[in-house]
C-alpha cells in the first residue's frame, strides 16, 4: 500500500523532472521576484496588474498586440478589476475600424468593452517592416509560451547588459543575458521613471518589469485565481470523500478474512 | 460462473430478461467472483475506465467550441480558455487527462508483466490490451496536433514523415495522409475527425477486453488458478467496487493537483506559440508518454529501420505470451525473472529520459544500448529464462496465503510460510 504511493510519487516526480529538464534548456539561472500569483493560494495583486496595464499601454503596446484580450476583461473578476467605467474609458480611448455600414463603407469608431485590444499593426508584414524584420510576438499567452514563464519574461526585461568582448552584434541586435541565444532585436525598453504611476508607486525598472510581467501572467491565465480557489475546494472534497470511502471499505472487507 | 441460473424476482423483470438478458448481465457483473487477494495494482483497470470516460466527456464539450481549421484552431482554443464557462477547467482536465491515462496504462501494463497476466488462458485479453494501447497512442498524438501550436505542427510533421520511409510508396502515402504536400488544413481536419472516432473504437475494445477477462476471471498476485470459488473469491460488488473507488479517489487527488496547480507542466511551452511552418522549434519533443519509443526510433541511424524498430517495440508485446516460456505466472515465484523485470522497468525509464534529450553523443549511445537491451529482454532473456529458471514452490490455493495473514503478497515476504504448508 505504502509502496504503491512511493512508486506513484516517484513516477510523478520523474515526469515533472522530464518536463523541467526539457524546458530549462539554455536559459541559465533566471531572475525572480516575490510573485503574488505563485503557489496554491496565489492571487494577483490588483494594483500591480493596473500598473502593469499602464506599462503595457505606454511602453509595449506600440509594437506588441494582445489579440486574445478584450477591454471587458479589464473589469472582470480575478483581473486588474478596473471599474466598468474605467474600462469603458480605456476602451473609448482607442479607435477601431468597423463596418461595413449601410452604405457599404468601413468606418472608425471608439472601441467598446466587447472589442478585443486594438492591434498596433494591421498585419504581420507591417509589424516586421516597422521593426527591422523582427516580428514582435503577440503577448496574450507569451508567459505560457516561454519556458521559465513569468521569471523568464521578467529576466529578459532586466537582462540587458554590455555584451562580452568576443560577441559581435549586428545593427539592430542587442545583447540580453537571459534571452535564448542571448541576441534580441528589441532594444532595452525600461528605465527608471519611464512611466509615471498614478498611484504614486516609484517607477523603478524592477517595479515596472514586475508589474508588466504580472499583467502578462494575467492575460495568459485570466482564470488563475478561480483555478486556485476551485482546486483547493475540489481537493479538500476529494480528501474527505477518500477518508469516508476508506472506512467504508475497511468495514465491508472486515466480513472477509483478509486485509485490504 | 455462478450466474447461469439467475432469474429476476419480479414478473416484469423475468419477462424483460427472457427477451433481453440485461438483468442477467448486471447480475453477472455484480456477482462476478474476484480473487480475494488482489492488491492495489489491480485497481488500475477501473481507473483506466474512469480516464476513458473523462476524456470522452470533456472531449465532447471541447469539440462543441473547438474549430478544426488551420487559421482558427489556435484562437478557438484561446476562446475556450478565456470565454467559455469553465472552459479552462475542461481543457486542462482533457490535456492532463491524457497524461493521467498513460500513467495508469503503464502501471496496468507493468502489473501484467510482473504477475504474468498475459499467460494462458489470458492471451486474448492481453492482445486486446495492446490494441487499446496502440489506439491510445494514435488518439493522443492526433489530439496533441489539434491546438495547432508549434509542437503540434512540428510533431505532426515529424511523425507523418516517418511514413515516407516505406520503400516505393512512402512518398505517396505521406501525401495521402497529409491531404496535400505538407501538414496543413486538410491534415488538421482529418486528425480531428480521427481523434473524435478513436475513443469510441477504444471503448468497443474495452468492452471486449472486459468480456475476455470475465471468461477465465482475474489473474491474481500469486498467479495460480482459483481452486474453490467460495473460499478464494469475493463478489465484485461491493468488495472490489469499494476498493476500486478508494484507489480511484487517490488517483483523482493526484490528477487534481496537476489540473489545478500545474496544468502546463507536462506540456511544452512552444505549444502556446501558434503553428508556423517557417520556423522550426529548437527541439521537437513528443509528449512524455511517447518518449521511450521516440528514443528507439532515433537510436537507429537508418530511417526505415528506425520506424521498424519503433513499431516492433510495441508489436513484440503482442507476442509476449509465446515468448515467455515459463509456466509460472507470478514473478513472486520466479526469482530470476523478478530481477530482469526490474531491469526492464529501469531500461524503459532510461529510454524515456534519453528520448527527451538531443540525439547526440552520450545520449545516443545510451539510447542504443537501452534499445538493444529492450529487444534482448523479450527475444532472448524471456524464452531462455522459462527453460532454465528454478521457480520457488507455489501455494496450493490463494486462500492459504490469505490465512497466513500476509497483506503484502506481491512482495512474497511469506514464501517460507507457504513452503511449510506445502
Amino acid at each position: 500500500m505504502q509502496r504503491i504511493f512511493k512508486i506513484l510519487f516517484f513516477l510523478l516526480i520523474l515526469n515533472t523532472n522530464f518536463a523541467n529538464s526539457i524546458s530549462a534548456e539554455n536559459t541559465g539561472k533566471l531572475l525572480t521576484t516575490d510573485w503574488s500569483f505563485k503557489g496554491p493560494f496565489g492571487k494577483f495583486d490588483r494594483a500591480s496588474l493596473q500598473r502593469g496595464y499602464q506599462v503595457y499601454n505606454e511602453v509595449c503596446a506600440s509594437c506588441h498586440s494582445l489579440k486574445y484580450v478584450s477591454y471587458r476583461n479589464l473589469s472582470e473578476k480575478g483581473g486588474p478589476e478596473f471599474s466598468v467605467k474605467e474600462a469603458k474609458a480605456i476602451a473609448a480611448s482607442f479607435e477601431i475600424t468597423d463596418g461595413p455600414n449601410q452604405d457599404g463603407e468601413m468606418f472608425t469608431r471608439p472601441a467598446k468593452l466587447s472589442d478585443k485590444f486594438v492591434m498596433p499593426y494591421s498585419n504581420e508584414e507591417e509589424a516586421k517592416s516597422a521593426n527591422g524584420g523582427a516580428y514582435p510576438p503577440d503577448m496574450s499567452v507569451l508567459v505560457k509560451a516561454r519556458a521559465g514563464g513569468a521569471d523568464y519574461i521578467y529576466s529578459v526585461l532586466l537582462g540587458y547588459v554590455d555584451p562580452p568582448e568576443n560577441i559581435k552584434l549586428d545593427d539592430g541586435v542587442y545583447y540580453n543575458k537571459y534571452m535564448y541565444g542571448n541576441k534580441i532585436k528589441m532594444p532595452k525598453q525600461l528605465s527608471d521613471g519611464l512611466v509615471e504611476y498614478s498611484d504614486g508607486t516609484n517607477a523603478t525598472e524592477e517595479q515596472m518589469a514586475k508589474d508588466v510581467t504580472s499583467f502578462l501572467m494575467w492575460t495568459a491565465e485570466p482564470h488563475l485565481e478561480q483555478r486556485h480557489k476551485t482546486g483547493f475546494r475540489a481537493i479538500v472534497y476529494l480528501i474527505i470523500l477518500t477518508v469516508l470511502v476508506y472506512f467504508s471499505m475497511k468495514k465491508i472487507w472486515s466480513r472477509v478474512e483478509t486485509n485490504v | 460462473m455462478s450466474d447461469h441460473n439467475y432469474t429476476p424476482s419480479s414478473k416484469f423483470g423475468k419477462w424483460f430478461n427472457d427477451r433481453l438478458p440485461l438483468l442477467t448481465l448486471a447480475n453477472h457483473l455484480t456477482d462476478y467472483p474476484t480473487p480475494k487477494n488482489l492488491n492495489y495494482w489491480w485497481t488500475f483497470g477501473g481507473i483506466l475506465t474512469f480516464c476513458l470516460i473523462t476524456q470522452i466527456i470533456t472531449g465532447l464539450v471541447l469539440a462543441m467550441h473547438y474549430i478544426a481549421h488551420a487559421d482558427l484552431a489556435f484562437s478557438s482554443v484561446e476562446h475556450i480558455m478565456r470565454d467559455v464557462n469553465y472552459g479552462w477547467l475542461i481543457r486542462y482536465i482533457h490535456a492532463n487527462g491524457a497524461s493521467m491515462f498513460f500513467l495508469a496504462v503503464y502501471i496496468h501494463i507493468f502489473r501484467s508483466l510482473f504477475y504474468g497476466s498475459y499467460k494462458a488462458p489470458r492471451e486474448i485479453i492481453w492482445i486486446l490490451g495492446i490494441m487499446i494501447y496502440l489506439l491510445m497512442m494514435a488518439a493522443a498524438f492526433m489530439g496533441y496536433v489539434l491546438p495547432w501550436g508549434q509542437m503540434s505542427f512540428w510533431g505532426a510533421t515529424v511523425i507523418t514523415n516517418l511514413f515516407s520511409a516505406i520503400p516505393l510508396v512512402g512518398e505517396s502515402i505521406t501525401t495521402w495522409l497529409w491531404g496535400g504536400y505538407s501538414v496543413d488544413n486538410p491534415t488538421l481536419t482529418r486528425f480531428f475527425t480521427l481523434h473524435y472516432l478513436i475513443p469510441f473504437l477504444i471503448l468497443g475494445l474495452v468492452v471486449l477486453h472486459i468480456w475476455a477477462l470475465h471468461v477465465p476471471g482475474n489473474n491474481n498476485p500469486v498467479g495460480i488458478d482459483i481452486q474453490k470459488p467460495s473460499k478464494d473469491t469475493v463478489p465484485f460488488h461491493p468488495y472490489i467496487v469499494i476498493k476500486d473507488l478508494f484507489a480511484l479517489l487517490l488517483f483523482m487527488i493526484v490528477f487534481a493537483f496537476f489540473v489545478f496547480y500545474s496544468p502546463n507542466i507536462l506540456g511544452h511551452a512552444d505549444n502556446y506559440i501558434e503553428a508556423n511552418p517557417l520556423v522550426t522549434p529548437a527541439h521537437i519533443v513528443p509528449e512524455w508518454y511517447l518518449l521511450p519509443f521516440y528514443a528507439i526510433l532515433r537510436s537507429i541511424p537508418d530511417k526505415l529501420l528506425g520506424v521498424v524498430a519503433m513499431l516492433s517495440a510495441i508489436f513484440i508485446l503482442a507476442a509476449l505470451p509465446w515468448l515467455d516460456t515459463s509456466k509460472v505466472r507470478s514473478a513472486v515465484f520466479r526469482p530470476l525473472y523478478k530481477q530482469f523485470y526490474w531491469i526492464l522497468v529501469i531500461d524503459v525509464l532510461i529510454l524515456g529520459y534519453v528520448g527527451a534529450m538531443p540525439a547526440e553523443g552520450l545520449y545516443l549511445l545510451i539510447a542504443r544500448v537501452a534499445t538493444a537491451y529492450y529487444f534482448l529482454h523479450f527475444l532472448l532473456i524471456l524464452p531462455i529464462l522459462g527453460k532454465i529458471e528454478k521457480t520457488t514452490p507455489l501455494p496450493l490455493s490463494i486462500t492459504s496465503p490469505v490465512l497466513g495473514g500476509s497483506a503484502d503478497l506481491a512482495m512474497a515476504k511469506n514464501t517460507d510460510i507457504r513452503k511449510e504448508k506445502l
